[in-house]
């Protein structure tokens, strides 16, 4: 071995390109801040992560072992050749799921490893410095890879993305974490070796994770899928500190940090707490009041696509407010062309972007610059809000709940004290819908009832196309 | 290293994080969070750094599937960041000049 390979070999080196590694993901994050350096940004913390990759693999006794090198790039390429594609062919539409997909991955990584480190260290050196994170990181390592699972489930539309309960959902919820954390301390006090323990923990997590994403609802992933992206970045903190580790523990906390700062964001964006929306989405008991009034809300106007077409060319002023169901229509394209066949025609035409529109945070906003539409129509809820006063038409497509007025108006409705888009300010709203069932807070919106509320019912993608069409006909 | 120094750098990394990614806009929050998920990929160290006491089939299979997953983790988030800030950085100029990439969507008719 040469002077130089005993050198890089040397833990001193490898401490130091771990910290390189760290500041590369905080300098890389810090680009985020703007769309301008975001991308550099982003290439910055990807530097970071291959330095600690390559840093970890020049260890001494890393490569120890007749085996280990097969097994080590197995694992490397195999990874890569699934991921690589994935990320490559994803539709920006289902960015969410691609997102709850690779979180849950992360997280069962996390639980794999501490449950390996269990199985090495019992009876040894375990010592509790390394018992407790390790322990933390299979109870919470696995939430997040079956929370994350279900999230993709419903998100794919696999599993019913309403809320699904059992009766007494809330005890049991309860009892299975109190085994898993019994499970912890008894192996963590040291006097049970036997490895049933440490599975009855990562099966009790596994259904724990099942059990707190299954009631709950589609309109809730927003902050469901950043809870659990902070989760995976805890229990990857938590693990470098059993291992010793100071990359995994910056890097896992950096994203726990950010997880916990977009969970509440979210979750105040919806006006409920993050413990209320864990422990059940709307739609179960809640909604039912609601829906016992709304018979008499009295009728609905329908219009078509050659009215709204006039009506837009002639105002001065339009809002378009998306929602989830432009996303599943993927009429984002459709939505830009109208947008510029309105501009040439002397309109001006802003987007209302609810925080919690979509089933992610910033949903809306990454599907419409997947379109082109330009950055600086785009504006956010408290921006657009006093525009409404001055606005002719909004054109509300497939956005539901985050534009009904009972938030504001109704203190017995379920989402009351949500803060909405204020559509109903305009002088008139016409709302892209495929049909008349209600959104996925199953709350009736009394919007679609106001007199100045016109209803466009079908496919969002081409109606728009039907509009864009009959605008670039007058 | 000892505990404490491990906890101090544990609450020190909470602080940053809480300082850069308050700063961050709604718009970039999509980005922000597969930015971040991508980095949490980094327990993949975990299964590197394991691999070599592994004993048995059964730690070798588990700690490659952990190497996999971490590396899809890594390796997937980060192209898919990529992707969308791509979309993001053309942004602030509409019109003036002639559309570069990406620009198949758009030959349409005017």
């Amino acid at each position: 071995m040469s002077a130089g390979t005993i050198f890089l070999r040397q833990q001193n080196f490898i401490d130091v390109c771990y910290i390189v590694a760290f500041s590369l993901f905080i300098y890389g994050m810090s680009g985020l801040t703007g769309p301008r350096t975001a991308v550099r940004g982003n290439l910055i913390a990807a530097t970071g992560m291959a330095i600690a990759i390559v840093a970890t693999l020049l260890t001494p006794h890393v490569w120890d072992g007749s085996s280990t090198p097969w097994l080590i790039v197995l694992g490397l390429v195999l990874g890569t050749a699934i991921g690589l594609p994935a990320a490559r062919r994803v539709h920006m539409t289902a960015m969410p799921q691609m997102v709850a997909l690779f979180n849950g991955v992360g997280g069962g990584a996390v639980a794999i490893i501490a449950w390996v480190e269990y199985r090495h260290h019992f009876g040894g050196d375990y010592t509790l410095k390394t018992e407790i994170p390790s322990l933390f990181a299979a109870i919470v390592g696995s939430i997040s890879f079956w929370g994350s699972n279900i999230a993709f489930g419903k998100l794919q539309a696999i599993i019913p993305s309403r809320p699904i309960k059992l009766p007494g959902q809330a005890i049991i919820n309860g009892a299975l974490f109190l085994i898993a954390v019994a499970s912890a301390v008894i192996l963590a006090s040291g006097t049970h070796s036997q490895a049933l323990f440490i599975l009855g923990i990562l099966v009790t997590a596994a259904l724990l994770g099942n059990m707190v994403v299954l009631p709950i609802g589609g309109a809730d992933m927003p902050v469901v899928i950043s809870l659990l992206n902070a989760f995976t970045g805890l229990s990857a903190a938590a693990t470098g500190i059993a291992l010793n580790n100071t990359a995994l523990i910056v890097g896992g906390m950096i994203v726990g940090a950010s997880g916990t700062i977009l969970t509440n964001l979210m979750a105040k964006a919806m006006n409920r707490s993050v413990p209320a929306i864990v422990a059940g989405g709307f739609g179960g008991e809640v909604a039912a009041p609601a829906g016992g009034e709304d018979t008499d809300r009295g009728p609905v106007k329908s219009t078509t696509p050659d009215d709204v077409a006039i009506q837009l060319s002639y105002a001065r002023q339009v809002v378009i407010a998306p929602g989830y169901g432009m996303a599943v229509a993927q009429a984002q394209y459709a939505v830009r062309d109208l947008e510029k066949a309105l501009e040439d025609k002397g309109v001006r035409v802003l987007f209302a972007i609810h925080p919690v529109a979509g089933r992610m945070p910033g949903h809306m906003n990454v599907l419409l610059a997947e379109s082109q539409v330009p950055y600086d129509l785009l504006k956010e809820m408290d921006e657009v809000n006093p525009e409404f006063a001055r606005t002719d038409v909004t054109l509300v497509i497939g956005a539901n709940d985050v534009t009904n007025p009972a938030a504001k108006n109704e203190p017995g409705s379920p989402i009351y004290g949500m803060p909405i888009l204020e559509v109903d300010r305009s002088k008139s709203v016409i709302v892209l819908k495929r049909s008349m069932a209600s959104g996925f807070a199953g709350i009736d919106n009394p919007l679609f009832y106001e007199p100045e509320t016109s209803m466009l019912f079908g496919d969002a993608k081409s109606s728009v196309s039907e509009i864009t069409a009959a605008v670039e006909g007058l | 290293m000892t505990l404490v120094t491990d906890i101090a750098i544990l609450v020190l990394a909470g602080f940053v994080g809480f300082a850069v990614i308050s700063k961050i806009p709604n718009t970039l929050h999509t980005p922000l969070m597969s930015g971040t998920n991508a980095i949490h990929g980094i327990v993949v160290l975990g299964g590197l750094l394991l691999m070599h006491e592994a004993h048995g089939w059964l730690e070798h299979l588990l700690l490659v599937i952990a190497i996999t997953f971490g590396m899809i983790n890594i390796v997937g988030g980060f192209v898919v960041t990529d992707r969308m800030l791509e979309m993001f950085k053309r942004k602030p100029e509409p019109e003036p000049e002639p559309t570069g990439k990406g620009a198949e969507h758009e030959d349409a008719p005017q």
